[in-house]
């Protein structure tokens, strides 16, 4: 599926392991202790540690790699609105679509979801269609 | 809630980040990349390029110095303690290579108020040692007021 068509359907299971959070606190270098330090976040309000928000946007990003062929190059935007908070070792389920094809441009309507809870809803990608 | 509307239109200076070959190994492993032209150095350059490819992600990584910059920046009274991360949009040019040298300029570009909640908009514009623009980002953040 290197040349995107509308309609093309997308979808990336992933289920956050324990430890992500840390891993990514260190490539990211975002060590806010809400999505390190159990106890923090506890007292702070939150049912535990949550993931980084950029961490849900990077499982966004790929799962459009069957769209762009592998070719990182191919991802021209990507855009999301944070909603709920994410969870360790709760699956999380991406999923979108082909919205629309333009000039070589496909447009990608996508959500991300945890159980009940909406990660991110209605992000929207645009990926070079060649 | 206090806006530092008069801040709108600042601009921090640039902050150059190079990019190296294990962290983008260390980026790529913490999001779950499995595209080997992020992973495998053989694999890359069988694909043309010259070193490891970032993902497009990764454009958090070399802005996030010029990010903190910002968000600890006092004229903007940024309270921690209620802030979260609204949206974020990134546009993509050229792709990161390992050994590229990303220099990124954040501007503030908003704050408004509504329902109660502060939004703050900053962009950052990231370019490449040959002057090329690699990504343009579009931070917000929202900020909850005292409960």
């Amino acid at each position: 599926m290197s040349s995107p068509k509308v309609g093309d359907e997308v979808q990336l299971r992933v289920t956050p392991d324990r430890y992500v959070t840390v891993r990514y606190a260190g490539a990211s270098g975002d060590f806010n202790p809400i999505h390190v330090d159990e106890e923090f976040a506890q007292q702070v309000g939150l049912p535990g540690r949550i993931l980084h928000g950029l961490w849900s946007m990077a499982q966004v990003a790929r799962a459009l790699e069957p769209l762009t062929g592998g070719d990182p190059s191919a991802l021209r935007s990507l855009s999301v609105s944070f909603r709920g908070m994410g969870r360790l070792e709760q699956e999380i389920v991406v999923s979108g679509a082909v919205t629309d094809l333009q000039d070589g441009v496909a447009s990608v309507r996508l959500d991300a979801v945890q159980g009940a809870t909406k990660l991110i809803k209605g992000a929207i990608a645009t990926v070079r269609a060649d | 809630m206090p806006l530092p509307s008069d801040r709108i239109g600042k601009r921090y200076p640039p902050l150059l980040y190079a990019v190296g070959r294990e962290k983008v190994r260390e980026y790529a492993q913490a999001v779950g990349e499995t595209n080997p032209l992020h992973l495998d150095l053989e694999a890359a350059h069988g694909a043309g390029h010259a070193d490891l490819v970032a993902p497009p992600m990764f454009a958090v990584v070399y802005c996030s110095g010029a990010f903190m910059g910002a968000l600890f920046d006092p004229e903007l009274e940024i309270d921690f303690a209620h802030l979260v991360h609204g949206s974020q949009r990134f546009e993509w040019g050229p792709l990161v290579i390992a050994g590229d040298e990303i220099t990124t300029v954040l501007e503030f570009k908003d704050t408004a108020l509504r329902a109660g909640l502060r939004f703050d908009t900053f962009q950052s514009v990231s370019v490449n040692q040959r002057g090329e623009t690699v990504s343009v980002g579009t931070w917000t953040n929202i900020i909850r007021g005292d409960q």
